[in-house]
């Protein structure tokens, strides 16, 4: 069989980002009978636990810019971010019918209070919030994720009648972890060569996660990997940054393509978060539940709406611009985003202890008007390759 | 939540209020005296207090909220927002971290005009509110002190489960009594805590009584403008004390004086008039107006006879109290009982029941910009309210201390159509369903 090119790789990959009315999901569902999928909200859900269930986990990222908002902003006040609008939205008009039940992370007040809305505005279908753990002492952190896992392991049982036992749990996590492994060496090869791999193409690898199948999409990566590589691709003079901020309401694609064509170089990024949330692989030799417990705990990404008693605000940042060799730092936040906006001044002032330069701005999904975040970065872009320059020795980027 | 000390001059002063002055001045006058006394001052949020545990160690408790709603009152939280607006902190976050970040900025000067001392601990009472967790990490970079996070699981489905209750009650004992211990010297003792405890329970009895008695017609209170001073005490650093209790005993015998006489609430403008119509409220009221926007209501003859805000230190009136028998299982249920810890179909049905309970003629929805925890989904906790009793609902938006969002001739038209739609209603009867369920 001859390896699939990277334009049609791409193309399935875009297929998918545009699929809002789930027609992938519709055709795994149809594919066998009885089967079921779960909706999950940004950014985090355990979802070995869902596919242990014998279920399809679909991530839901919001709208974008692809749809018009009738009836979602008669649901929320000016004030607050796009992404509840445009998914209540989509639920009203039925385009994630395909869905039989869904799962709420705690990120937030406005997820936590979509799941309560979700409850009264679709009361047949199954509504889950999932208590991540914000406790000072990590044993105990495990302890309460680890009940809170069985608990949803037996809702999700009863919704699809397959019981998750340690073995099945054991399989999904393999399976899982293989696709982390695979995630990470394309976080890594765009790192090392991104003009290899525009940033719309990596974003839009990682984001046909959430309507593939893990083991596809896991294959899919490695296919864009190596289509990838092959390329003739030439690199560009660009300033390297990471881009922050981003990772529960997602930037429209035009505004990722926008920031690379200003000059930056994004090397490390907070989109899509989910499949790169646990650092390293979850099985660790602890029982399956424990296991994915501790990692989350232990090993989990720091993000804004995690509590890390342990690390000093911003440290994972700055770590993060030196493994990367990046020059500078975006903040990339929805308007109105509590946990990014309320984070960014710690962040800022770690970076600014580092010598880092940043800039910042907001955009929301629907966002249609690039110009001025092009200037804005293309300005930044050029000066930091100056500042680069200019940077004691051991600030600069080893 | 507490007094506001209004320079009103129309208003007779209740023994309550002269009280509760009096409490609140010297409890700010020991907070400032704690670089002298050696007392030990912990920072913590009023949903989730452990007022009872806090005092038990002999510290003093600070609530970083309670000194945002007195700035607003005291029309200095615009300057704060304006400074930490101006060091970076964005527009769209809650106006209480900027206001507390700004007056720290400035000096940290309290209420009363007395400096605020610095934290030895900040306990991080994580209920109902994500901006919380950010709130204290910002003042973490302030000062040099441990926090000590207390994570209360959320209540999705308005049920309190043995497991949430276990896991509340184990970081009490392995992460807030150790870091109380660390900070005082003491030792957790138990006895001490069940004493308070003990005053506690007796006290929310009597707010209950306070609380209820709005079911009465006119009703004594007014469970919103005037529920923030009744709360006042409770909410802070009084409950578990001798002058919480008798503060309490207190205002409950004036309003059922004032309940026997037929009289309705005082007001900054005096006693209320004739009672005209019946509300209950969901959200926060704005602080940088607040005298103002009473007064819209009374103005109206409208009394409000239930509020949701009145709860979010505290969800006494469906049962809970402090429980000497069982003192950390019941702190942690008041933990995870304060209202804004609660899923939101809970939250329509508590106020589903007070529209019921007390007799309401409609509900009110002050939406404020700042607080994501109370205004996402409140929309449809409009609709959801009035599809289910057929009582008007009202819909307001402001903020709590951005002297920004305050549309004083836009709350007022909203106001007054709502009154005129309150009105209309009035000539039909009674929804049937609330009749058969009264
Ligand atoms: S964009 Fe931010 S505030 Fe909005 S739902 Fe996501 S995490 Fe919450
Ligand atoms: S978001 Fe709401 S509950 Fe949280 S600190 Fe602000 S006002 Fe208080």
């Amino acid at each position: 069989m001859t390896a699939p090119t990277l334009e049609s790789l791409v193309a399935r990959a875009e297929t998918l980002f545009r699929d809002l009315d789930l027609a992938a999901v519709r055709r795994w569902k149809d594919a066998a009978p009885g089967r079921k999928a779960i909706g999950h909200m940004p950014i985090y859900v355990p979802r070995e636990l869902v596919h242990a269930a014998g279920m399809l986990p679909v991530g839901l990222m919001g709208g974008g810019d692809q749809i018009e908002i009738i009836r979602g902003d008669a649901y929320f006040q000016s004030y607050i971010c796009q992404i509840p609008r445009s998914t209540i939205e989509m639920g009203l008009a039925g385009r994630l019918d395909a869905l039989d039940g869904m799962l709420f992370p705690a990120i937030c007040d406005v997820i936590r209070n979509l799941s309560g809305m979700w409850r009264m505005l679709f009361p047949d279908r199954l509504a889950l919030y999932v208590d991540l753990p914000q406790a000072g002492c990590p044993e105990l952190a495990v302890d309460f994720y680890e009940r809170e896992l069985l608990r949803l392991a037996g809702e999700l049982s009863s919704l699809s009648g397959v019981p998750v036992t340690d073995e099945a749990l054991a399989a999904s996590i393999a399976l899982y972890d293989a696709n982390a492994a695979a995630v990470r060496d394309l976080d890594l090869f765009r790192a090392a060569t991104p003009w290899k791999s525009p940033i719309h193409e990596t974003y839009l690898v990682l984001r046909a996660a959430n309507l593939m199948e893990v083991g596809e999409h896991t294959r899919f990566v490695r296919d864009y990997l190596a289509a990838a590589a092959a390329s003739d691709r030439p690199e560009l003079d660009q300033s390297r940054v990471v881009v922050t901020g981003a990772f529960c309401e997602q930037p429209p694609l035009e505004l990722l393509r926008t920031l690379e064509r200003a000059g930056c170089y994004i090397v490390a990024d907070d989109f899509v978060l989910g499949p790169r949330f646990i650092r390293g692989p979850v099985a660790t030799g602890d029982p399956p539940f424990r296991a994915l417990a501790r990692a989350y705990v232990e090993r989990g990404v720091s993000t804004a709406s995690r509590y890390e008693p342990s690390r000093k605000k911003g440290d994972w940042l700055v770590e993060t611009v030196r493994e990367r060799a990046a020059e500078g730092v975006v903040f990339c936040a929805a308007s109105f985003c509590d946990p990014a906006l309320l984070e960014q001044p710690m962040l800022v002032a770690a970076l600014e202890r580092a010598g880092i330069p940043h800039t910042a701005f907001k955009y929301s999904e629907n966002l249609g008007q690039f110009q001025v975040i092009r200037e804005q970065a293309g300005t930044f872009s050029d000066s930091i390759r100056l500042w680069g320059a200019e940077l004691p020795p051991q600030e600069a980027v080893p | 939540m507490t007094q506001p000390s209004p320079q009103d001059r129309s208003a007779v002063k209740d023994e309550s209020m002269l009280r509760q002055k009096q409490m609140l001045a010297s409890h700010f006058s020991r907070l400032a005296a704690a670089p002298e006394s050696g007392d030990k001052v912990v920072y913590t949020f009023v949903p989730g207090n452990l007022t009872e545990l806090l005092l038990s160690f002999g510290v003093v408790p600070n609530l970083p909220e309670i000194n945002a709603l007195q700035s607003g009152m005291r029309k200095l939280s615009g300057d704060f927002i304006a400074a930490a607006e101006r060091e970076g902190h964005s527009e769209d976050v809650c106006t209480y971290v900027k206001c507390d970040v700004g007056m720290l900025r400035q000096g940290n000067v309290g209420p009363t005009g007395a400096l605020l001392p610095p934290p030895g601990l900040l306990l991080l009472s994580y209920t109902g509110c994500f901006t919380f967790m950010k709130w204290f990490e910002l003042l973490q970079q302030e000062y040099s002190c441990p926090v000590a996070m207390l994570h209360v699981p959320y209540q999705p489905e308005g049920v309190i489960t043995p497991e949430m209750r276990e896991y509340v009650v184990r970081q009490l004992k392995e992460v807030v009594i150790p870091a109380l211990e660390r900070l005082t010297g003491r030792a957790y003792d138990e006895d001490a805590l069940c004493q308070r405890l003990a005053l506690s329970a007796a006290a929310e009895d009597d707010l209950v009584a306070v609380l209820g008695s709005a079911r009465h017609r006119p009703s004594p209170i007014d469970a919103y403008f005037g529920g923030v001073y009744y709360l006042g005490p409770i909410f802070s650093a009084f409950r578990g004390t001798d002058e919480g209790l008798a503060y309490y005993r207190c205002l409950r015998e004036e309003v059922e004086a004032r309940a026997a006489r037929g009289e309705g609430p005082v007001t900054p403008e005096g006693t209320m008039g004739e009672e005209r119509y019946r509300l209950v409220v969901e959200g926060p009221p704005n602080w940088t107006h607040f005298r103002e926007f009473w007064k819209m209501f009374h103005d109206e003859g409208a009394v409000v006879v239930a509020s949701t805000y009145s709860k979010v230190g505290g969800l006494y009136d469906t049962g809970f109290r402090h429980d000497p028998s069982r003192p950390l299982e019941s702190l942690a249920d008041y933990c995870l009982g304060c209202y804004t810890n609660l899923g939101l179909p809970s939250r329509v049905a508590l106020i589903e029941r007070y529209l019921r309970d007390f007799s309401a003629d409609g509900f009110l929805i002050n939406s404020v910009k700042s607080c994501n925890s109370f205004s996402a989904g409140q929309l449809l906790m409009l609709r959801e309210l009035e599809r289910r009793t057929g009582l008007a609902g009202g819909f307001i938006e402001s903020d709590l201390v951005d002297p920004r969002y305050f549309s004083a001739a836009n709350i007022k038209n909203r106001l007054e159509s709502y009154f005129q739609m309150l009105d209309q209603k009035r000539r039909h009867a009674r929804p049937a369903a609330l009749e058969a369920c009264a």
